[in-house]
């Protein structure tokens, strides 16, 4: 799998790509892989106030609940309500399947996260182990 | 995301492998550890697996299931039957050779060592089929309380590789690998044959899927059962067979009703509580566990297992508290998950005897949050009788 190099990674599998003020949130090809067949994704709702490295909401598959970790700080501006309804949109495209987007705070706390080489290395090193 | 269910960081354990953990590794099945066994949770999608895909081929055409972690305990001698008779809850005196039971084996208390499958093999010769997670523990106990009788136990467990063949069109397959006339065998029956060419194999018209299907017991060598496992999958291709794990083995046991120790039944829960009342003999003179039921009986008892629907969006998860419709905790849930072919939340709990009646409402605590459910009939899916 190759990961999308235009966004930052987290080591709890979580992507985010910025747009100026904007960042745009998702879950990892290799977290839906992991996860298998997803069937319930739960978001914040528009207003929230996101804090880095903190659980926002919670990804649910037939046979676990993981929590979402927030790559980065700020208020919730739109939530993908696709996803409601259609949660394994997130196993066909994750990388397409965003799950909100926020305002970011502090856009340097994206300096922290991982690039798409780097998270492609630490997934092969966690799937190796 | 982080996971719950991880394994935790710094916990060894000397993990368990069946003869077909290799073969599984190989195929890509994502492994889990269960009950102190390395076993496949689910299977690639490459291969039509995933637990959604699985539990749909189970309920519409095939499935194969490795449950060789499994324990098997024979029991043989004069006394057998007074042996099986006096360990456990059903009456074995009504099997015929070649017939078989669900039962459990009881604490004096009542409560569970485990639920088995009690198979007559022969005039005085019976084989328990028992859980992984208790393999140990049962044959203990089985042999501690046999001793007084004129028979002896045997602890088989590592002798066989025990396949699942599930499913609609699982009876379709297997008879293209054996002699045995398989239509001759009824529901929780057993008959044996030669099998891809191995003399004399066990195959039990048993499973855990609530759907038809057999259970066989091969020779436990690696060779052997790898060998069996991919002439099954190349004569199931035309029914569109797929190897399933765990993950769908659960969910289609709980579509079910079919009870998972320590969840569903455990040393705590005893047999009324359990709703298994139709597998217990208490007309049998005696056995282990029959007078602490009775007094059970008389005084009545403080909870029920009952089917869950959510009726809130929310997923009930094993262990996650049972409310009432004021927020008051009144029970917990022993498993919970989304059924796949039902395309509901379900689950299982257990919940006084004043909130179990069909239709009664309650809430399920998610994050701190309670969601709507309705007690339900159970089992939530039952296999449409055959027409052919």
């Amino acid at each position: 799998m190759a990961y999308p190099t235009d966004r930052k990674y987290t080591k709890e599998h979580e992507w985010i790509q910025v747009n100026g003020n904007s960042g745009t949130v998702g879950i990892t090809d290799y977290a839906q892989q992991s996860l298998g067949d997803i069937v319930f994704v739960e978001t914040p709702k528009v207003g929230s106030e996101l804090t880095a490295g903190k659980a926002f909401g919670t990804v649910e598959s037939v046979k676990a609940v993981s929590d979402l970790y927030a790559p980065a700080s700020g208020t919730v501006t739109e939530v993908n309500a696709e996803l409601a309804t259609s949660p394994e949109n997130v196993n066909k495209d994750a990388h397409g399947s965003w799950m909100l987007k926020l305002s970011l705070k502090n856009p340097s706390e994206l300096n922290s996260l991982l690039s798409a080489a780097d998270y492609e290395k630490f997934v092969a090193e966690e799937a190796g182990h | 995301m982080s996971s719950v269910e991880a394994t935790p960081a710094g916990v060894t354990t000397n993990i368990r492998k069946t003869a077909l953990n290799a073969v599984h590794r190989q195929t890509g099945a994502k492994m889990v550890e269960f009950n102190g066994w390395d076993m496949p949770v689910e299977y690639p999608a490459s291969l039509g697996g995933g637990i959604i895909a699985e539990h749909m081929a189970v309920r519409t055409g095939v499935g194969i299931f490795d449950v060789s972690h499994m324990g098997d305990i024979r029991l043989a001698g004069p006394q057998a039957l007074a042996a099986v008779q006096h360990i456990s809850m059903n009456d074995a005196s009504r099997l015929a050779v070649r017939q078989a039971q669900y039962s459990a084996l009881l604490y004096p208390q009542g409560t569970f060592v485990d639920d088995v499958i009690v198979h007559r093999l022969g005039t005085d010769e019976y084989l328990l089929v028992i859980n992984a997670g208790t393999r140990e523990k049962d044959f203990s106990w089985v042999r501690d309380n046999t001793r007084q009788f004129e028979c002896a136990v045997e602890n088989l467990s590592d002798d066989f590789t025990q396949i699942a063949i599930q499913g609609p069109k699982g009876v379709n397959l297997l008879q293209k690998l054996t002699d045995a006339d398989l239509s001759a065998v009824k529901f929780y029956w057993v008959t044996r044959g030669t099998l891809c060419g191995l003399r004399d194999i066990l195959m039990g018209r048993t499973g855990y899927t609530a759907e038809d299907g057999f259970e066989i017991y091969v020779p436990a060598d690696e060779a052997t059962s790898a060998r069996v496992w991919n002439e099954i999958l190349t004569a199931g291709k035309e029914f569109g067979v797929v190897p399933c794990g765990l993950g769908a083995r659960n969910t289609l046991r709980l579509e079910g009703k079919l009870p998972l120790y320590g969840h569903e039944i455990s040393d705590t829960i005893n047999v009324w509580e359990a709703g298994l009342d139709r597998f217990c003999k208490t007309e049998k003179p005696e056995f282990v566990g029959r007078a602490a039921l009775e007094k059970s009986k008389a005084a009545g008892i403080r909870r029920t297992l009952v089917g869950l629907e959510m009726t809130g969006r929310g997923i009930a998860r094993d262990g996650y508290k049972v409310l009432d419709t004021d927020d008051r905790e009144i029970g917990y849930v022993t498993s919970g998950s989304p059924a796949p072919f039902l395309k509901k939340n379900i689950a299982l709990a257990y919940v006084p005897p004043e909130s179990a009646a069909i239709g009664s409402s309650v809430k399920v605590e998610i994050r701190g949050q309670g969601v709507g459910a309705v007690v339900v009939p159970t089992p939530f899916y039952k296999r449409p009788k055959k027409t052919a």
